[in-house]
Parts: structure tokens; sequence; C-alpha cells
């Protein structure tokens, strides 16, 4: 959609007239990212990260594709050939560490987009449809960062691939059988590294299907703001191009100069030393993390040491790791305030603020080793994270008095609405 | 024409909208449509099969091992399935602790003598799996920490297993699991 003051896309040249009556793509990109689609005036800089995001996927679909040339998704070649691509392969080494890294910024930007959602309640109506698409990808994005991690078939590949398949196993009845059938053997090998391999290469281009879906449907409203009042007027607004080409341009040399730093001077930071011993499915690695992204994840995972109720132990820590991340799913419908961003939300702010806390938190005992005040700790957060989803926002949301909102957004950033005109 | 077809029996009236009966187009339709669905459905068996352990990995399915060179109180790490196994020629103590266990008391109930072969009770045959997530424990190699039960101890998340291999703590459900095996001789045993 878009508001009636869209400005219109007019082809002078004619060849782009011609183009545009046989196939209006440029028409289209115009609508979509170009002068045609009106903007709020005033996103801030938490508004560049949708764009980011999408750079990331570029970046680790360019580097992933190259790097896949000189692969071999074979248990007894991979790691040798990852090493070859380090050492030998021209510029192999900084591909890889960009794909690597690429992965890690892709989080940290994705992180930043959700949390950027849960401050200005973005997954509210009628945005809903917007949160629970980027739910998906984000679980996609989970999966396919998953399966990457394993293809090095290094000491974390290999255990890692088996703890992660191991949570299958705790399901009742169908469990061995499933975890069995996803391996194609009785623990991580060739079977599974090749399958890996296949889905970690088919993976990123769902998500760019679904990236579509995503934009489609931002399309349908347009941007939420930081105000959280919606478009009223023209002056409102500012066309997409070339005000936020402009703003995303910048935010992106300050995104690549961080990435870069990371990439050229810290590329193993991230990392785990362990990654560069060959698996080894008779050694267990002392201390087995995943990616630090996942590290929330697997603390509310390790936080379950005793049966709950009829529910034995295993599963529960798999039901609530999946769960945290569903539990996003029903959040357009958690949190009934009427009032989007957190800036007019007193209550609301202070509750987020203490979420990111305790997502840090989780985060911490997540990469830590299993120790008893650890377990501890992750317990008390995970419960935490729940209450916030289930229990605090909604009553927050009925109880709550925002402070009053703006008129407009022109009111917003001008002080009166005359002001614009 | 379509008095003529239903005088005949061969079709009801098209036009007949009361719901009564069966046209004879809507039979067509649902046949066919659903003949395909079946066929589709169909064709996702081998789709979802072929995932399944392929019939090489099936094949590698048995181990011999010879256990003469292992002494009371040690133990040795082997391979079934491409997975570690724990040989363990446990003491008498060791015995004595696992029997003193009341088995009611335990998360996955069990005795020695019901995971062992019978007159073989110091031969503790267990896969090196913690039935958590699937880390290999520790307490099979020289060394290495047996844990407070004085059999296994898994580093991933803390489980803690008895001399029997029996669950004694931490998050992992079940026993050590004990895989299919023989005596061919005193000094062999071969595991699948």
């Amino acid at each position: 959609m878009s508001f009636p003051w869209a400005n219109h896309y007019k082809p002078s040249h004619p060849l782009m007239v011609w183009l545009d009556e046989k196939l209006p793509l440029p028409r289209f990109v115009y609508n979509a990212i170009g002068a045609g689609y009106p903007c709020p005036r005033n996103l801030n800089y938490f508004w560049n990260f949708g764009v980011l995001a999408g750079f990331c996927l570029m970046l680790q679909i360019v580097t992933g594709v190259i790097l896949a040339m000189h692969y071999a998704a074979n248990s007894g070649l991979a790691f040798d050939s990852v090493e070859h691509i380090m050492r030998d392969v021209n510029w192999g080494w900084m591909l890889r560490y960009a794909h690597a890294n690429g992965a890690s910024a892709f989080f940290v930007v994705v992180y930043i987009h959700i949390f950027r959602g849960f401050f200005y309640s973005s997954y509210k109506a009628p945005r809903e449809m917007i949160w629970l698409l980027g739910v998906v990808i984000f679980l996609l994005m989970m999966a396919t960062a998953f399966m990457g991690y394993v293809l090095p078939w290094g000491q974390m590949s290999f255990w890692g691939a088996k703890v992660i398949t191991g949570l299958f196993s705790a399901i009742p009845f169908v469990g061995e059988p499933l975890q069995q059938w996803l391996l194609g053997g009785f623990s991580p090998d060739n079977a599974a590294l090749n399958r890996f391999f296949s889905l970690h290469f088919l993976l990123p281009f769902v998500i760019a299907a679904v990236i579509i879906l995503h934009i489609w449907a931002l399309h349908i409203p347009g941007s939420s703001n930081p105000t959280g009042v919606e478009v009223k007027s023209e002056s409102d607004t500012v066309p997409f191009h070339p005000y936020y080409t402009a703003k995303d341009g910048f935010g992106l040399g300050v995104f690549l100069v961080l990435y870069c730093a990371v990439l050229f001077f810290f590329p193993n930071a991230l990392g785990h030393p362990d990654n560069y011993i060959p698996a080894n499915p008779m050694s267990t690695p002392a201390h087995i993390v995943p990616e630090w992204y996942f590290w929330p994840f697997y603390a509310i995972l390790r936080a379950f040491t005793s049966d709950f109720l009829f529910i034995p132990a295993k599963l529960m820590g798999v039901l609530a790791m999946f769960s945290a991340i569903l539990v996003w799913f029903f959040l357009p419908w958690l949190d009934t305030s009427p009032v989007r961003s957190g800036h007019y939300r007193p209550l609301f702010r202070k509750f987020f603020w203490l979420l990111f806390i305790d997502v840090v938190v989780l985060g911490f005992c997540g990469g830590s080793p299993a120790e008893t005040k650890y377990v501890l700790i992750s317990q008390i957060a995970a419960t935490y994270y729940f209450l916030h989803f289930l229990v605090i926002l909604p009553i927050v949301s009925s109880i709550e008095k925002p402070q009053p909102l703006p008129f407009s957004i022109t009111e917003a950033v001008l002080g009166t609405d005359e002001a614009a005109a | 024409m379509a008095d003529l077809l239903k005088a005949e029996g061969a079709i009801i009236d098209p036009t007949d909208e009361t719901g009564e009966g069966v046209r004879r187009r809507d039979f067509i339709n649902i046949a066919a449509v659903s003949f395909a669905g079946v066929g589709g459905i169909a064709v996702l068996v081998p789709l979802i099969s072929q995932m399944s352990a392929s019939a090489d990995v099936l094949a590698e399915s048995s181990t011999e091992i010879d256990i003469s060179a292992i002494a009371s109180g040690q133990a040795i790490k082997t391979v079934f399935r491409k997975q570690p196994v724990f040989v363990r020629n446990l003491t008498q103590k060791e015995i004595a602790e696992a029997d003193a266990v009341n088995p009611s008391t335990l998360r996955d109930p069990q005795t020695l003598e019901e995971r062992t072969k019978k007159g073989k009770t110091n031969w503790l045959i267990t896969m090196g799996v913690c039935t958590h997530l699937g880390c290999v424990p520790l307490g099979a190699g020289q060394g290495e920490v047996k844990g407070e039960f004085g059999g296994y101890f898994c580093p991933c998340h803390g489980s803690v297993y008895d001399t029997a291999a029996r669950i004694r703590k931490g998050p992992a459900p079940k026993n050590l699991e004990v895989p299919p095996y023989e005596f061919t001789s005193d000094t062999v045993v071969k595991i699948g």
C-alpha cells in the first residue's frame, strides 16, 4: 500500500517506458524502497537494523556460495578442506572469517532488530503478520546457523550436532527413531554432515523468500515509528529515497567499520578454540558450548535439572527452550495496551529493561560451565523470562497509565502541527 | 437431454440444488482429487525414508573385544556403531556399593544383576553415551573423574552415574544403556 501522497513512478527514458510496460520491475523497486515509499519522518537509528539484517544475509550468501566451491562435505575431508580454505585458497582465510563472523554480525543486528520491536511494540495491530514472519525468519536463522557450525567438523561441530540432535530424543515414544532419522545413523557421521551441508545451502534462500513476505506485509500498513502514532498526513512522512537510503547508508558504513574491525583484528574472538581440533566421537570436550547467539536459549535448556510434574527433566528443558521463542508468536495478543511506543509507557519501559538484563544474564549463564551456581541463576532468570511474557506483560498492559501521546508525528518532531505547513 | 439421462438413471438432475443424491461431476471430482492426493502422499515415503540410516550404517553392528587384559578396577573404551562403549571390570567393593542401593529409590530402577550377565557381575558393559544429550561421560579412562558415586561423570551437564552405571544425579533420565552382547568365551565379548 501507499499513502495517497506517495510519489508516482514516471519513467522518462524510452527504454524505461518500454520496460515498464513489459515488466514493471523498476516501478516495483521504486514503490518498495525508492521515492515511492513514504516513511514516517521521525525514524531513529534503530530503524536501520532491518536493512542491515538484509545486508548480512546477502553477505552470508555471497561468502557462503564461494566457500562451498572449496569445501568438501565428507566426514573424512571436511576438516582438512576448511584448513585448505584457510591456508591455500587465495583469500580463503578472509572469506571464511567473513562468513563465520558474518553469522555473529547477523545475529547482533537481528537481536537489536527484535529488541527494537519489543520496545516500540512493533508487533501490535496492524503489524502482527510482520512480527510473526519475523519470528519464522529467526527460527530459520537459528537452524541455518546451527547446521553451518557443524560443517567444519571440529570437536565443537561434532558435539554441538550430537547435543542438539539429542534434544529430539527427549520427545516421548518417537524421540530416538526421530533422532536417528535426523542424523541418518546412531551418531553424527557422514550422512548427517552431508544433509546439513545441503540444508545449510538451501535455508538462506528460504529465509530470503520469507524476508520478501516480511517486507510485503510491512508495506501494507507502512513502517511504524518511535512515537507509535500512526501517520496522519503528508507532513508526517518523507520519501524512503533519498532520506532513508542515505540514513541506512550511513548506518551501513558504521556497521562495516565495526564488522571489519572484528574480521581483521579479532577473527577468532567469537569462535571456540576446540573447533580447531578435528571431530573425535570418542572424546567429549570438557565444556561444550554453542555459539554465543544461542547462549540464552542454552541456559534455559540447562535450567531444568529435576523432573517437573510428570515431565522428565530432559523433555522439560527442551520444551522450555523452544517455548522461549514460540512465546513470541503470542506477543501481539499478550500485550494488550493500545499504546505502542515504550516512550509513553513508564511501567512497561522498566520491565523492558529488566527483560533485557534477564536475557543478558541468561546468555552469560549459557556460556558458563554447568556448575551449580550458574544453573541456579539460569533457573531464576528462565523463570523471570517466562513471567515477563505470560504474566507481567498482560498485567502491565491493563494497569498502566500511559503518558499523553503527541497528536501527530509532525507535532512530536516540530512541536506544533502547523509548523510543518 | 438431462431429462433423458435422468429417466435412464444415469445421473441425477445437475440443476438439483437440494443437496440430495450424488452428482456425477462431484463424484468424478472427489475421486480424481483423492486419487491424486493419495499418490502425492505416497511420493513422500521415499523422500522421508531416504533420511533414515542407510544399509552400510546399519551393517556396522557387531564388535568383538578381548577383555583378558582388563584388570579388576580397570575399564576400556571401545566402539560400537561409531559410538563409545565402556567395558569395566568392577572390584568387589564397587559391586558391593551397587548392591547396597535399594533400586526402588532410583530414577531408573535396575539392579546390577539385571545389567550384567549371570555369573559375570563384575563385567559392566554399557554404552559410553550419556542418556541426557549424548556426551561421553568420564570415568572409563585412566585418571578420569568418576563422580561422587564412583561410576561415571558427564562433564556436559553434570549427570552422575554409580558403579552400575545407573543415573543418580543430574539431568539424564536413564541409566547408561546396556548394548546387546554375549560372552563367546571367557575372555572374548561380542557386542551387537
